[in-house]
């Protein structure tokens, strides 16, 4: 028993210099250059440099007065990219987890994983070819004598959609797919037997149920396309700008890079607003 | 239901069923719609995550320097890509077998070293946040989290400062040394990402794992060291290697970050293909995109069997 205060504040450092590493590594290269970020946003625009002082917040202004439709394009473009995953991948991540077979639901899931791994310029690209002037939907309306020109896919924000729905649907399929798989289907059965149809039973037994795993695919796939950069880039032209593309043109064209490090504040904001909601009503276990 | 149908005057049942059946009517009608959609969406969703995937591989194939009219079968480009043989008297002789090597090269030497490092450090960290206890572990625990959910580009660009602002103070230091982004800045980057995926799939091992086997190894005599690497260690390999397969696979196809901090002479594939889609795009790329892919699927392939080893262990 004397051992035991000593055990005591052995254990509340245990295991500290196993997670050293890591603490420096996401510390200098990771939280350091967030915060850098966050103090050049407040500098003036410099000759060739990152900026200079004074602080100021004109970088701000700007980004609200100028860029404020692309801000509101972008967050709206990734809503409807959320929503439509949704409609698309709430029903599948049903059926995957409905399969009696293992190596079906082994397979259906394989299906949607391996997408989601293969090279995301490489996919974009495939949809490249796919709506392009001269691509398979032109050239398959065509042939069937429906269109004589060729349609308009590629660079409008429908062609960006398109391809962020199809690089994110996967970040929606698994963690509903994670909840429903948890589900007891004993209470459908249950709620039939007290008179619901399928509708009210899917609406106030099986999405309630299922809902962390809603939320959690709602916040993988709004984060990561709020910040969509090469889907807009390959696909959106000058019709579909996004925040990444602005943020893009400020590091590497004109080079203004306090105005691109305050877009990218604005952007961290609403994700970290969008994360806030995800812990307070999300479900951890999901991803 | 039953019940109250018997005890019921004969001219109220007779209603109740009118009711009833019009429900079940409509009821009927939603489970019908339910089902057909249920049977439609897998069709329409996997129809649309591969029809993209499969035309490219098809067309990587085509007898064409156009990507959507089909023309016979050929292995034209894959031969271009290994020989250097370029589609001769065409716009495209942008493309250059040399430097798409060199940037395969670059991209494997990035992604190895990067994997190397993320993986040790990844392994530790996880170790350390199950069977560890300090202050300041929760914190880790969502820090860790967060290069796995924020939008890469905010990462990215917050590199490109760092590197930006340390590079100007180095140099404005020393008058002879000039640092510059190169792999070095790629690397660091990368791991930064890594450690977050390394650390999840190695926790998730750690988590099956039996705690008794170590107590056991314990008592048997074993110190710390010799505990981790008999008994801890070979347990979490399954763990360990899916971990770092999967920080290869996302090392190699990173984009973004690479295509912040890179400097000259790094190119790595990910960047070289995007130069390609970017300028004039050659017919070469389908084949390098479906090499692309079956690079991909291998590595996935061999860290799922790993991971579903896992599983099937416990």
């Amino acid at each position: 028993m004397a051992s035991v205060p000593r055990l005591r504040t052995r254990e509340k450092t245990k295991g500290v210099f196993l997670a050293l590493p890591a603490i420096l590594w996401l510390g200098i290269f990771f939280l350091l250059p967030v915060i850098l970020v966050l103090f050049v946003s407040f500098l003036t625009r410099g000759r060739g440099g990152v900026g200079t002082m004074p602080l100021t917040l004109a970088n701000y202004e700007r980004v609200f007065e100028i860029f404020s439709g692309v801000l509101t394009d972008s967050v709206w473009i990734a809503f409807q990219t959320t929503v439509i995953c949704l409609l698309i991948g709430y029903p599948l991540a049903f059926f995957i987890s409905t399969r009696k077979q293992a190596w079906v639901r082994n397979l259906a899931l394989f299906m949607i994983i391996l997408p989601f791994w293969t090279n995301f310029l490489v996919r974009t690209y495939a949809l490249q070819t796919i709506m392009g002037r001269e691509g398979t939907i032109n050239s398959l309306l065509g042939t069937l004598g429906l269109i004589t020109e060729p349609l308009q896919l590629l660079n409008t924000s429908g062609a960006v959609l398109v391809g962020l729905v199809y690089g994110y649907l996967p970040f929606m399929v698994l963690p509903i797919y994670a909840s429903v798989e948890r589900f007891d289907f004993r209470y459908v059965e249950a709620a039939h037997d007290l008179g619901a149809n399928d509708l009210s039973a899917f609406l106030r037994v099986v999405l309630p149920m299922t809902l962390p795993g809603v939320i959690a695919g709602f916040i993988l796939v709004f984060i990561p396309t709020i910040g969509a950069f090469v889907t807009p880039d390959l696909l959106g032209g000058t019709e579909g700008i996004m925040i990444g593309n602005l943020i893009n043109t400020q590091f590497k064209g004109q080079g203004n890079q306090p105005l691109g490090s305050a877009l990218s504040v604005v952007m961290m904001a609403m994700v970290m607003i969008a994360l806030l909601i995800y812990v307070r009503f999300g479900d951890r276990r999901g991803i | 239901m039953a019940d109250s149908a018997l005890h019921s005057p004969p001219l109220h049942t007779g209603q109740e069923i009118e009711f009833d059946r019009a429900k079940i009517r409509r009821d009927m009608i939603i489970r019908r719609i339910g089902k057909v959609g249920m049977a439609f969406n897998p069709i329409f969703a996997y129809f649309f995550l591969w029809a993209p995937i499969i035309i490219l591989v098809v067309f990587s194939f085509n007898n064409a320097e156009t990507v959507s009219v089909w023309r016979g079968f050929t292995t034209q480009w894959y031969q271009n890509i290994f020989t250097n043989a370029l589609s001769a008297g065409t716009e495209s002789a942008r493309f250059s077998t040399e430097i798409m090597l060199t940037s395969v090269g670059n991209s494997l030497f990035v992604a190895l070293v990067t994997t190397i490092i993320s993986t040790v450090i990844g392994t530790m960290v996880a170790m350390s946040l199950v069977r560890g206890n300090f202050p300041g572990k929760s914190v880790m625990d969502a820090v860790l989290y967060l290069p796995v959910v924020i939008p890469e580009i905010t990462q990215a660009i917050s590199l490109a400062v760092f590197f930006r602002i340390v590079f100007d103070f180095v140099n404005n230091a020393n008058d002879g040394l000039r640092a510059a982004p190169g792999f070095g800045t790629i690397i660091i980057g990368h791991v930064a990402f890594c450690i977050s995926y390394v650390t999840i799939v190695v926790r998730a091992r750690f988590a099956d794992m039996n705690p008794r086997l170590e107590e056991a190894a314990r008592d048997l005599g074993a110190n710390e060291w010799r505990t981790f690497w008999r008994v801890t260690f070979p347990l979490i390999l399954p763990g360990v290697i899916a971990g770092g397969l999967l920080a290869f696979t996302i090392s190699l196809d990173d984009f973004i970050v690479t295509f912040f901090v890179s400097g000259i002479g790094t190119t790595t594939l990910p960047i070289f293909v995007y130069g390609l889609l970017k300028t004039r795009v050659p017919p070469e790329i389908n084949a390098i995109s479906t090499l692309m892919l079956v690079a991909s699927t291998v590595l996935v392939g061999v860290s799922l069997i790993m991971q579903g080893r896992n599983a099937g262990k416990n």
